[in-house]
């Protein structure tokens, strides 16, 4: 712990920190470019500089200095003030005077701190240089002339995405940035470069010319993108989301983004289902509620009630549905759309038991039939982290390029019953092992089981540490379960006794085939899969538009806001099914959304407390010996649920990233 | 644009170059260059490599050679590195060639001491025998480059030609040298005019004694 002292006020510095740190524990603001918390140091900005002694008499870069005992750090003396201005000075050179019509304005570290370091004015009247715009794919914009070489997307690239491809060429005054022959970088968190930029060199390309940031309205709202539950901030301007932005949390998403959570939100405005519908003749015509109230009312069910929840919904919605299916006398929930019937007699043996932080400090792990890039793409930077730490990552399934080195074993679950020797010993000599088990496995009989029974075998659970993750990737999965929505056998025991009244949920993935007996009534907001096998459609609200608690892969309780209203004759879940309930003559007990949480809470406990859930350890005795290829589930990153599918930049990053289609850059 | 990266068209690049493999005799060399390096910093091989690819790149093509996008994927392949961060070396030095150049490679210095010892006669001396700033003259021979300082300033103006430095030029001893090349002929390597390397015009002002034998000065200290 050196002893170091800030503008006069002593302070203990953990080992290892860095001089700018030290000036941040005294509260010190040290303005800075180049240097992020989350990115390894370049100390090439200078922004930072600070007057310290002893040493050379000149002003030092505080990122790139590490902080010894006896430092005396001066941030407020004469020569700082002046080296900032300098500095300052340098950097506004070859920047363009282009604020107005820079999307960054409003935002803008370098606008910033010119204002608070700068000196006011320049003294420079020779020609600026100008960069040419760089191609960097369908999510990043580039206005590279406003580039001041700060090299954090450089350093993001290639230290958390895991793709290289970002880099400066040329030199001197000529070095510009780029990707490796301006091909799209092909990363699914691309859209973090534009958070990290501190200048308007790399904007949102969806985003471009939307907004400015002081006209928007910020929500805290959680993402239903994937299962991880990334804590974002919704930026709103009258009734339209126009961009998600990431907020730190160190628990579950640090400061990152997916680019699917970031720029779904062009979807929320498309495809929208706005009015109730009712099928007539075959078709579906617009009706007032109503008449769909009606329909539905009339159908001749005898307690002969079904719900399947979608991927997105809030607990609340799933928790109202559940009231109102046994309300009306039945019993059967779902949630796993896609046919999966993995048992749920443990919680525990469903969910990602290692807490996503502490995945960072696991030193063996295998993969299990999983794409973790794709199915949970800020657990795989998890993972990029321990792997930097050493850890070793063995894999089992099909192959996929995770940005790192895996060690695949094959594609064959029969290899759960009898893995190679030098795994085992890898195990065996890890303290925390951990086992990612992705979709694949749930949806193989008995590969569930073989997991499982590898929790002994290669030591999986130990003191304080528990290694055995199920990844999921539907935001309403964990939720659900907690609430029932899983009947054994799965959907196809549902589809089995063939419910005369199915509730869909925003249920988007669902085989409707098998429900061609059922009066489906889909209660959602887009008109996808599940809006065109209804019989009855009442518009919904999606995440952006109600508030609701999500639970994440982990078992994390998070709760979101509600950012903006939903459009046209479209209302919140909960309330359609209250008004439902009264019409069918079999009232709900809440009237608020806050009765609705309070009885939720009362059912499910856990609900009510944000945070992790505690679901025990125990290990259900499951069949095992399963043999065969495993898949992952996942096919197409950017086109996993209806409101990616309704949003025109998902389309293009599919087209352009997955399937390789190339654009024709737009004359200019 | 002007900073647009200077790119052969990349499908012909690709047709041509990207099937390139090592030689018999510089794969030995790769060997030894990556060997200088211990294990796991087998990247700091990139610039020889660069080089080495460049020498060969130029005997295939009777030219001082250069670097095709394909031949840098090479070495980023051989070196386990991205390809991105051989591309950044290869941009950022002036000595690999980005396009194909000429067989004779002219680099005049135009720095503020080859500028002021006359690196202006030079220069046109070149453009007099057809040079174009920053491209090949139609016959293939020479490629005309201004760069920066080579580290020769006592011996200004001077220019290096492929691996050979041409010092202490004049108008005519600069045409003199090209109508030598031109012609297939091997001019004089180093200053053009009487004198050693960067020693004194018209031969020693110092130590003169020493031209002869080795000679005692001791006396003279006192």
């Amino acid at each position: 712990m050196p002893k170091v002292k800030v503008d006069g006020v002593e302070l203990d510095v953990p080992a290892g920190a860095t001089v700018l740190q030290a000036c941040e524990l005294a509260g010190k603001e040290i303005p800075r470019f180049c240097y992020h918390e989350r990115l390894s140091i370049a100390g090439n900005c200078r922004m930072c500089l600070v007057e310290v002694k002893p040493g050379p008499p000149k002003p030092q870069a505080s990122c790139a200095l590490p902080a010894a005992e006896g430092q005396e750090i001066r941030t407020d003396s004469e020569m700082v003030k002046k080296a900032r201005e300098g500095v300052m000075e340098f950097l506004l050179i070859n920047h363009p005077l282009d604020c107005p019509i820079c999307d960054q304005g409003g935002e803008c570290d370098l606008q910033d701190q010119s204002v608070a370091y700068g000196r006011g004015a320049s003294r420079y009247d020779e020609n600026k240089r100008a960069v040419t715009e760089k191609n960097m794919g369908p999510i990043v914009k580039t206005v590279m002339t406003r580039c001041i070489q700060c090299t954090r997307c450089v350093r993001f690239a290639e230290e958390v995405a895991g793709v290289p491809e970002i880099g400066a060429i040329y030199r001197g005054e000529n070095m510009q940035i780029t990707t490796y022959l301006e091909h799209a970088a092909k990363s699914e968190l691309s859209g973090n470069v534009v958070d990290l930029c501190p200048v308007g060199a790399l904007t949102a390309k969806p985003y471009a010319f939307e907004a400015r940031p002081w006209e928007l309205k910020k929500t805290h709202a959680i993402d239903v993108m994937d299962a991880v539950g990334t804590n974002i901030r919704l930026d709103s301007r009258g009734r339209q989301v126009l961009r998600a932005v990431p907020r730190i949390n160190d628990d579950v998403n640090e400061e990152w983004a997916s680019d699917k959570t970031r720029h779904n939100v062009d979807g929320l405005v498309r495809k929208r289902l706005d009015k109730p519908y009712v099928r007539r003749d075959g078709k579906l015509v617009p009706a007032t509620w109503a008449e769909a109230f009606a329909a539905i009312a009339a159908v001749q069910h005898s307690g002969s009630v079904a719900a399947i929840a979608g991927d997105l919904l809030d607990c609340e919605t799933m928790f109202a549905g559940k009231a109102l299916v046994e309300r009306l006398g039945g019993t059967m929930l779902e949630g796993r759309q896609t046919g999966l019937a993995y048992d749920v007699s443990s919680l525990s043996s469903v969910v990602f038991n290692t807490p996503l932080a502490d995945l960072e400090t696991a030193d063996v792990i295998l993969l299990v039939g999983t794409n973790l890039r794709w199915e949970a793409p800020l657990v795989n930077t998890r993972l990029r982290k321990a792997i930097k730490k050493g850890a070793k990552v063995f894999g089992i399934g099909p192959e996929f390029d995770l940005t790192y080195k895996v060690e695949w074993l094959g594609n064959d679950a029969a290899l759960l019953g009898k893995l190679p020797a030098a795994v085992v010993e890898a195990f065996g000599k890890a303290a925390r092992p951990a086992m990612i088990v992705g979709g694949g496995v749930l949806a193989k009989d008995g590969a569930h089981g073989d997991t499982l029974t590898l929790v002994e075998t290669l030591g999986l659970v130990k003191e304080g540490w528990n290694g055995y993750n199920v990844l999921h990737f539907a935001a309403a999965r964990m939720g659900g379960l907690m609430l029932g929505y899983a009947t054994a056998g799965g959907i196809k025991a549902v589809a089995a006794v063939k419910p005369k009244l199915l509730f869909a949920l925003g249920a988007d993935e669902v085989d409707y085939a098998a429900f061609t007996e059922s009066f489906k009534v889909y209660v959602g907001h887009h008109g996808d899969k599940g809006a065109h096998a209804a019989d009855v459609i009442l518009p919904g609200a999606s995440y952006a538009e109600k508030a609701g608690t999500y639970v994440n892969l982990e078992g994390r309780v998070q709760r979101g806001e509600k950012a903006v209203f939903a459009p046209g004759d479209a209302r919140e879940d909960w309330s359609i099914l209250r008004a439902l309930s009264e019409v069918m003559g079999a009232t709900l007990a809440f009237d608020s959304f806050e009765q609705l949480r309070a009885e939720m809470v009362k059912a499910v406990p856990a609900l009510g407390v944000e945070g992790l859930a505690d679901y025990g350890w125990s290990i259900p005795s499951l069949s095992t010996g399963a043999t065969g290829e495993l898949a992952s589930p996942i096919k197409d990153f950017y086109l996993t649920n209806a409101i990616c599918r309704a949003s025109p930049t998902m389309q293009q990053c599919s087209a352009e990233l997955v399937h390789g289609v190339e654009f024709a850059e737009a004359a200019e | 644009m002007a900073d647009a990266p200077h790119i052969p068209d990349e499908a012909e690049t690709r047709a041509r170059w990207g099937n390139f493999a090592w030689t018999a005799e510089n794969a030995e060399q790769v060997k030894t260059i990556i060997a200088r390096y211990p294990a796991g910093r087998q990247q700091s091989a990139v610039m020889p490599l660069l080089d080495l690819a460049q020498r060969q790149v130029g005997a295939e093509t009777q030219t001082q050679g250069w670097l095709p996008v394909p031949v840098m994927e090479y070495i980023g392949d051989q070196l386990d590195m991205p390809y991105m961060r051989v591309y950044e070396v290869a941009t950022f030095y002036t000595m690999y060639n980005l396009a194909p150049v000429g067989r004779y490679h002219v680099q005049v210095c135009g720095t503020t001491p080859c500028m002021l010892r006359g690196s202006d006669d030079v220069f046109a001396a070149c453009k007099n025998k057809g040079l174009v700033k920053g491209a090949t003259t139609p016959d293939g021979l020479f490629t005309l480059t201004e760069v920066e300082c080579l580290g020769a300033c006592a011996n200004a103006p001077m220019v290096q030609i492929n691996d050979d430095n041409f010092e202490d030029l004049t108008y005519d001893s600069m045409s003199a040298v090209l109508e030598t090349l031109a012609a297939g002929g091997q001019p004089k390597i180093g200053p053009q005019i009487d004198r050693q390397t960067s020693c004194p015009e018209g031969g020693p002002t110092t130590l003169k004694e020493m031209v002869e034998g080795n000679h005692d000065y001791r006396g003279a200290w006192a």
